[in-house]
Order: C-alpha cells, then structure tokens, then sequence
C-alpha cells in the first residue's frame, strides 16, 4: 500500500510514459489510457493481492484481463512501474522485435499479460473462465477486467454477461469505462449504449457507479466497495465514468485522440501539464 | 491387401463422448464446455459423473471459446463442444485471438462436419473448417477415421499442451480400427501396403480408401493406404515415403479441395517430390440436405469416386 501521494505522483508519472510512448512511435492510444489511469493504478498498487512474480496460471492471487486492449499504453506502464518488466522496456513499444506489441499479447512472453486483446469484446468471456478455473481450484482470489463503453457493442459481451449471472460468477468485479467516446465520435451518435449500468442489472449483476473515475479517491473506494459485494451470488460490474484523455486538456472531452500519437509541440504541452514525478522510463 | 473388419456401425461422435467419459474419470483437469448441443455430443455421461466440471453455455459459442481460453488459466484443460460449424466459422477471430494467439491449452471439439451430417443442409455442413482451423499458427488439426480411433484422440489431446481442433461426425459409420488403440498426434498410420498409388484419406473417407483398395487390388491395381488423422501437423516424412515408392497420389477428404488434407499434402510433395495428385474431394462448393450416402455419392465422397480417381492418376505418372 502506497501513501496518497506517492499515488498522485504514480497517477502523473504513468500519464508522462503514456504520451512519451505514444509519441515516440507516433502511433497508439492515448485518449483512453490516460482516461483510465487512476483506474489501473488503485488496481495494481491498492486493491489486487498479486504475488512477486508472475506465472500464467495466477493461482492464489488476484488476476486482471484488459479487453479493451488499445489502451495498452497505460496497462504496460503501470506493469513496469509494478516492477513485472524493466522500466525500460517501454521504449520498446510497438517496435519490431518487442515483447511490448501494439495490443497486449501473452505470445512474446510480456509478464503481467494472460491473454491477447484487441479484437474487442472478447475480454469479458476470458475473465468469467478465469474465475470459473478459481472457482474449481477453490482459490478465493478475484478476477478484474476492464472494458470500454464502445466495446459492449459487440454482441459477445451480452452473451458473457448473460452467462455470468446465470453461473453466479461472484468472484469476477467487470469495469466499464463510461467515457463515452469511440472512435467515429460519441458513444451515444456511433451507436447509443444508453443506461449501461441498467442494462447489467435487468442482466443480473450487482452494479456499482463510480462518479468520478478520474478521482483517486473515489477510484479507491469503488473498487474496496466492489470487493465487498463479492461472493454473494452476482458477478459485480463497476459502471466508471472517464474523462478521455484526462491529465492533458488538449485531449480531453474528445474522441479525436482515441489513437493519434501528438507531435514534438503536443508533447511538450502534455508533459508540462505532467511534470515529473517519479523519474521517466 | 489387408483386410479390415467393420466391428459394427457406430458414430465418430459416440467416439468423443466415450473418450470424455474416461478423461473424466481419469483426468480431474478436463473440464467441458457446450453450446446447447449436448445430446449430439454424447459428453451426457461426462456430465452426470461430473457435473462441476460441465459449463452449458447456451447458444453462444463465442462466449463458449473465451470462457474456454479463461479456464485454462488456473490450469484447466476444457474442451469446448458444438458442431463444426459453430465450432469454427462463427467463430473464427474468438480462437484467432483468445485461443491460438494466446497460446491456450483449449480443445475445440466439434461434431457433424462435412455433409454426412444430412437432412439439415448446407447451414450446418461445414467444408471448410479444416482449412480455417490449419491455417492458425500452433493449431493441431485432427480427424479421426471411426469410434475407436476418435475416443482415443479424444484421450490423447488431453495429454497434448497447447490448442487442438478436433473434427468428427454424425452417421453411423464402419468401426475397423483397434479398440483401446494409443493415439499418436502427427503420425500417420500405415493401413496397407502398395506400390502403384498412395490413397491419402482422413476421416470418414479411410473406410472409402480401404473399399477402393481392395476393389482395386482385384484389378490388378496395389494401392498404399495412409490414415491421416493429424492433418497438422502433417506426418510428412510418411507422407513422402510413400509417393516416392508409388509415384502418385490420391487424396480423401470429407472437405472442400481449398484449404484441406489434399493441399497439404500438395504442398508437401510440391516442395520435395512433384507428383501427380488427384483430389476427392468437395469441389468448391456447399452441400444440401439429402441422406449421409446420397450426399456422398452426389459429392463425389465415396469409394467409387476414389477409384475413379486412382485410374485418372495412374494415367498421369
């Protein structure tokens, strides 16, 4: 457990490696990962019981999929600052030979990763398999995941969350990333999601909001609050509003950075706005 | 010519779901998934003896394979059921991605391939899972000939790490091969001896090859019959050993001639040993509802059509 601000200085200091990484290969996703950055953090550092080292088959520690696999900016700098890999191995990403891929892949050997993503709406169905395996291992740990709004557009989901109730999988906290943006614009102009968190309760999961997804705090207590509500018969969802592109104003409120790299100028903007917190990669 | 006897008609299916008994039995790891098919799967004793490690997932099949790539985690070793259809085209970038790129130990076990499943029609007669499924990079792709041979592959996948496609079928077919037989993925078997052709057949249509082979035997005509059970990885090294004695190839398969047994065998012998091939095989198209022999007749699937095939290849050495 890390003290408050060396929270806040990780928060800012993974938002420094996102738009460095994206930047130096001009290619990547930085919108949503700096949106959910507060999110991945409180995972990792507070909330999950993980053990030193890393094995695929995570028994006995709490484990986490990322379906929406585009935002794996986020996902790799929050692992290498948890110490899975070298620090820096993030000036590999997305460059040929690297363990670091475009979208998060157990096919180099990435410690931290269980299972391609990309091809979106998959993730969901991984997890609930996951937590089934625990179930019948009878590991009491938890399964995370993570998904984005414009995600549950894909039908699979439905089909995950319908089979979750219907299995009773109360080992699995499910968070959507209500950021509301895709990348043809608005969630809710592409193709509207409407009250996601209604839809997961007339599914059958217990759902929680988290008001503020940008706020440690809130991050923090939403999540200690889903834990709670494990283990009694529903699959828990956590419907986490997002600003996209939060930490950098210039990228905030918009979908137009879901996956444009910015230029030398934007970056020095970007980091100005993040100044250095705990020493960059 | 070796004879084989037929032990008395049985489904490949019946193979499956026998061979899944006995893992259940012997292998508490196994864990089985099915999509609303459990009936046509035959796994009902595998879930009545175990019903913690059986999940119904409804009609969802891609839920099915990410749920399956998920227990592997934890070491679980599950076998996701459907038919071959479902198994496979609906579901193409779910084992793309959460399966095969993954690495995950998932057996895909998919029933009523190829058009012998009959009356329901060409919606359910999948011709091309074998080439969707050996074009994935680490896939092993299996079709077992008869019963025997597919519970036997059935309890041998169990042993193999890494992510399977096994393929079997709806009619009562011959059962000739030897009970409680050991499965080895990737080797083919030698089922006769010759030296004019070699018929390479997999699946249902090994019994076809061995019925032409000893029709052909009575014309004068030695034919060298090969099971391909693994279609991939491919016995190559038998595979060329045997066109290098005969010369000339036929291929069997219940599938379309892109994307098979046969263009892999083309491939092979392309790169190593040019030969004449002849292809049985469907030509590129869907099947239609009709009765398991009328199908294969209509489709050019049977002993007949690999006799024929076999004197058009002897003509081109």
């Amino acid at each position: 457990m890390a003290d408050f601000k060396e929270l806040q200085d990780l928060v800012v200091q993974v938002r420094r490696d996102i738009v460095r990484m994206v930047h130096n290969v001009n290619s990547g996703h930085p919108g949503g990962s700096l949106g959910c950055t507060e999110f991945f953090v409180t995972l990792f550092n507070e909330i999950m019981v993980t053990k030193p080292e890393f094995d695929m088959d995570g028994i006995g520690e709490d484990i986490f999929f990322l379906s929406n696999g585009h935002i794996s900016p986020v996902f790799y700098s929050v692992l290498a600052r948890k110490g899975y890999f070298p620090l820096e191995e993030l000036n590999t990403f997305r460059l040929i030979d690297s363990r670091l891929q475009g979208h998060p892949t157990t096919h180099e050997g990435l410690p931290g990763v269980r299972v391609a993503s990309g091809s979106l709406g998959q993730g969901m169905s991984v997890a609930i398999g996951a937590a089934l395996a625990k179930k019948l291992n009878k590991d009491p740990h938890l399964v995370f995941s993570l998904h984005g709004d414009g995600e549950l557009q894909e039908g699979q989901n439905w089909e995950a969350i319908m089979f979750a109730a219907a299995h009773k999988v109360d080992n699995l906290i499910a968070t959507v990333d209500r950021n509301g943006q895709q990348i043809d614009g608005p969630t809710e102009e592409v193709m509207p999601l409407g009250d996601v968190a209604e839809k997961f309760k007339v599914f059958g999961w217990d759902v929680l909001h988290l008001e503020n997804g940008n706020d440690l705090q809130q991050v923090k207590e939403a999540l200690n609050e889903a834990k709670t509500r494990t283990g009694k018969g529903k699959p828990v969802c956590i419907v986490m509003q997002t600003v996209m592109g939060h930490g950098v104003d210039f990228m905030m409120h918009t979908h137009a950075w879901h996956g444009k790299a910015p230029n030398d100028e934007q970056l020095e903007t970007a980091l100005a706005q993040n100044p250095e917190a705990l020493g960059d990669y | 010519m070796t004879i084989y006897t037929d032990q008395g008609k049985q489904d490949t299916r019946s193979g499956f779901g026998a061979g899944m008994t006995e893992l259940g039995r012997t292998n508490p790891n196994v864990v089985a998934l099915c999509a609303d098919l459990v009936g046509s799967l035959k796994i009902q004793t595998f879930i009545d003896e175990n019903p913690e490690r059986f999940f119904q997932v409804g009609i969802a099949e891609a839920n099915m394979m990410g749920i399956a790539a998920g227990l592997t985690i934890g070491g679980k070793i599950p076998f996701a059921t459907t038919f071959a259809n479902f198994a496979t085209g609906r579901v193409y970038d779910q084992i793309r991605q959460s399966i095969a790129y993954s690495d995950k130990n998932v057996k895909i076990c998919a029933s009523h391939a190829g058009v012998t499943l009959g009356e329901d029609g060409a919606t359910h007669q999948i011709l091309e899972d074998i080439g969707l499924m050996k074009m994935l990079p680490g896939m092993t792709v299996i079709n077992p000939c008869d019963f025997n041979q597919t519970k036997a592959a059935t309890i041998a996948i169990a042993e193999h790490h890494g992510p399977v496609y096994l393929r079997f079928g709806r009619p009562k077919v011959p059962n000739f091969t030897l009970v409680d037989q050991k499965f080895e993925i990737g080797k083919a078997l030698m089922l006769n001896e010759g030296t004019d052709v070699s018929i390479i057949a997999t699946g249902h249509l090994v019994w076809q090859a061995l019925l032409a082979a000893e029709n052909l035997e009575n014309q004068g005509i030695s034919c060298e019959v090969l099971n391909i059970h693994t279609i991939k990885p491919l016995d190559e090294a038998a595979v060329l050993a045997s066109v290098q004695k005969t010369g000339c190839v036929v291929t069997a398969e219940e599938h379309n001639y892109l994307g098979g047994l046969g263009e892999s065998i083309s491939r092979t012998l392309t790169t190593n040993y040019p030969a004449p091939q002849e292809f049985v095989a469907t030509q590129d198209t869907f099947g239609e509802s009709g009765t398991p022999d009328q199908l294969m007749e209509k489709y050019g699937l049977n002993t007949k059509a690999i006799e024929a095939a076999v004197l058009n290849v002897l003509k081109r050495k």
